[in-house]
């Protein structure tokens, strides 16, 4: 079954324009997307909470700013799914884990606040794999959600409830969490845009942590400039997030009208096999595409893009048992009651956390602990190096990257949900980008087997987000004006 | 020096489960103890990289030792806090023993 609702024909921008002028209002903005999400939530499940209520209030506040003059920011009005591992005070955050139960976080995520200032309306929390460990949304303690262009599919994962609630129209915009693909996989699966910024350009501080080194938030959106403007809003320095780098926020939108003439588009002649026959096919569209609009296309290699996977499931895990540790029943939502301490932390865990979470905090604990530091984590790290300083390399050939970002479109419920190995494979094309700290994102273009979505994956040295985005652009535009043949 | 390729054994899983706090059911020690040898075969293919000299990288930024400025500033509300914990006493955080009733 489809759930395609006609609220995914606009724009955050033009709504933004539209409430700002007082063309329309903010109410009627929210009411849309609220009847969306009545009409199809049911069959999709992208949210783990609906704030109806509470969006409708601050609508209203926005449309009374309005009538008086003021003037409410950029994303006046506009509707916004948040990734329920982000922290919205007095409201639930679960990160779809049971060990979270009903904890309200007494404080707001950076990324909610500078939102909200900015005239932005949050609808919901959406659904994710538990503490963004998957890519599929199936590793949910309140169940899957499900892809809104075949309700057969995931919509990708961890962050499928945000990437779901943008392609079914519930939300314009939404913010996802990014560690090893985990908006870029969705979106791609899902037909949005996608973007992992460069690390440090939006502060976690609020993001509830799985891998602090490499996490990044980030938009999905219906278009690239509508990711542009979510970007510009969250981005710049924040004091409170120690790994915020000192930058103001990225200057995006200015820059997407400009074209590709002349920019350099590295094809990676040693990246990893696995891309299906329908993905690869679009990839190479996408490098005409950009060449018939000026671009150069050029040859380059990465030749420890391969060993990223690897090091990816030996980095992340161990920052992952590291940050997990502090979910023990004293601080934060259940605890499993027991007559001491370690007694009550392993009932409390043991009760609290799913199968793929204990996975990787036993495989991270295990990377760590003593006499197989050296082996695994610390090699990984020296892997990690590697793989930065080839990006490096190539960059100084070549202004973006462009590859796959799924290595096959939606598949089906079940299908990989037994095998971690197979799962962990969907995210080949997206994990080296997140080891090195560099931007990347996907662009809808055009579908693949089962007339399903198709993603491209563009990448770019770390701060090069604008340049990124405007080959993103051209790429956008040659999908609307010639179509993207299928 | 251990290498990747190296057996992982049902004792390393549940020595590895109790250190992360986890308790496991022998069904799930063998569950576990298949799945993570899987994916330590796979991992396996770097042990053959030659990885003398690399500088490891712990993060992608040139950011050391971050601090703020030693200011009074905004704190979180205390009693919102201990609202959202489990239990709560007497302003701060309520746990069991830390020893055992048994000992």
């Amino acid at each position: 079954m489809t759930h395609i609702n006609d609220t995914t024909t606009l724009t955050a921008a033009g709504i933004a324009a539209s409430v700002r002028s007082g063309e329309t209002t903010a109410v009627a903005s929210v009411q849309r997307h609220l009847d969306a999400i009545a009409a199809s939530e049911a069959d999709v499940h992208a949210f783990n909470l609906v704030l109806a209520d509470d969006a409708l209030s601050r609508a209203a506040e926005i449309d009374a700013a309005v009538a008086e003059g003021q003037d409410p920011g950029p994303l006046a009005g506009v509707t916004v799914a948040l990734k329920d591992n982000m922290c919205t005070r007095g409201i639930p955050t679960t990160c779809s884990s049971k060990i979270l139960g009903d904890w309200r976080p007494p404080y707001d995520a950076t990324v909610v606040t500078l939102l909200r200032d900015a005239g932005a309306v949050v609808v919901g929390k959406t659904n994710l794999d538990e503490f963004a460990m998957g890519s599929s949304t199936e590793n949910s303690a309140f169940g899957p959600t499900r892809n809104p262009h075949d309700t057969t599919r995931v919509p990708g994962g961890s962050s499928g409830g945000s990437a779901a609630a943008v392609a079914a129209g519930f939300a314009s915009v939404s913010l996802g969490s990014d560690t090893g693909g985990s908006i870029r996989q969705p979106a791609a699966l899902c037909g949005t845009v996608g973007v992992k910024p460069t690390y440090g350009a939006v502060s976690r501080l609020g993001l509830i942590a799985f891998g602090s080194s490499l996490d990044q938030i980030g938009p999905f959106a219906h278009t690239v400039d509508d990711a542009a403007l979510v970007l510009e809003a969250i981005s710049g320095h924040d004091p409170g997030d120690s790994t915020s780098i000192e930058q103001p926020p990225l200057d995006l939108r200015s820059t997407l009208a400009q074209g590709v003439e002349g920019l350099r588009v590295g094809r990676i002649t040693d990246l990893p096999a696995g891309a299906s026959p329908d993905v690869q096919g679009r990839v190479d569209e996408a490098f005409d595409a950009l060449a018939a609009a000026g671009a150069t296309i050029v040859d380059v290699e990465v030749p420890a893009f391969g060993y990223g996977l690897t090091a990816y499931y030996l980095i992340a895990p161990a920052e992952a048992s590291s940050n997990l540790a502090r979910f023990d029943g004293v601080r934060f939502g259940t605890r499993v009651s027991a007559p001491d301490t370690n007694q009550m932390y392993m009932a409390t865990r043991t009760e609290g956390f799913g199968a793929e979470v204990k996975r990787r905090i036993m495989l991270g604990t295990y990377a760590l602990s003593a006499g197989y530091y050296d082996a695994y984590y610390g090699r990984a790290q020296k892997i990690r190096r590697l793989i930065a300083n080839d990006f490096a390399a190539a960059y100084a050939q070549a202004d973006v990257l462009l590859t796959p970002a799924s290595p096959t479109v939606a598949f089906e419920l079940g299908d990989k949900s037994s095998d971690p190995l197979a799962m962990y494979l969907c995210d080949t094309y997206t994990i080296p980008s997140n080891l090195a700290g560099d931007p990347a994102m996907s662009v809808p273009f055009g579908t693949g087997d089962g007339g399903l979505p198709i993603g491209v994956q563009l990448l770019a040295p770390a701060l090069a987000d604008a340049t990124m985005f405007r080959a993103a652009a051209a790429l956008e535009r040659h999908a609307a004006q010639n179509g993207v043949s299928s | 020096m251990s290498s990747v390729s190296q057996r992982i054994t049902p004792d390393d899983v549940s020595k590895v489960a109790t250190l992360a706090r986890l308790t496991l059911t022998n069904d799930e020690l063998a569950t576990a103890t298949t799945e993570l040898a899987a994916m330590l075969d796979h991992f396996a293919e770097i042990d053959a990289l030659d990885l003398d000299g690399v500088e490891p990288m712990s993060n992608p930024t040139h950011l050391v030792n971050v601090m703020r400025d030693d200011v009074v500033g905004a704190m979180l509300d205390r009693d919102e806090v201990l609202a959202a914990a489990p239990l709560a006493e007497d302003d701060r955080f309520r746990v069991p023993p830390i020893l055992g009733l048994d000992d």
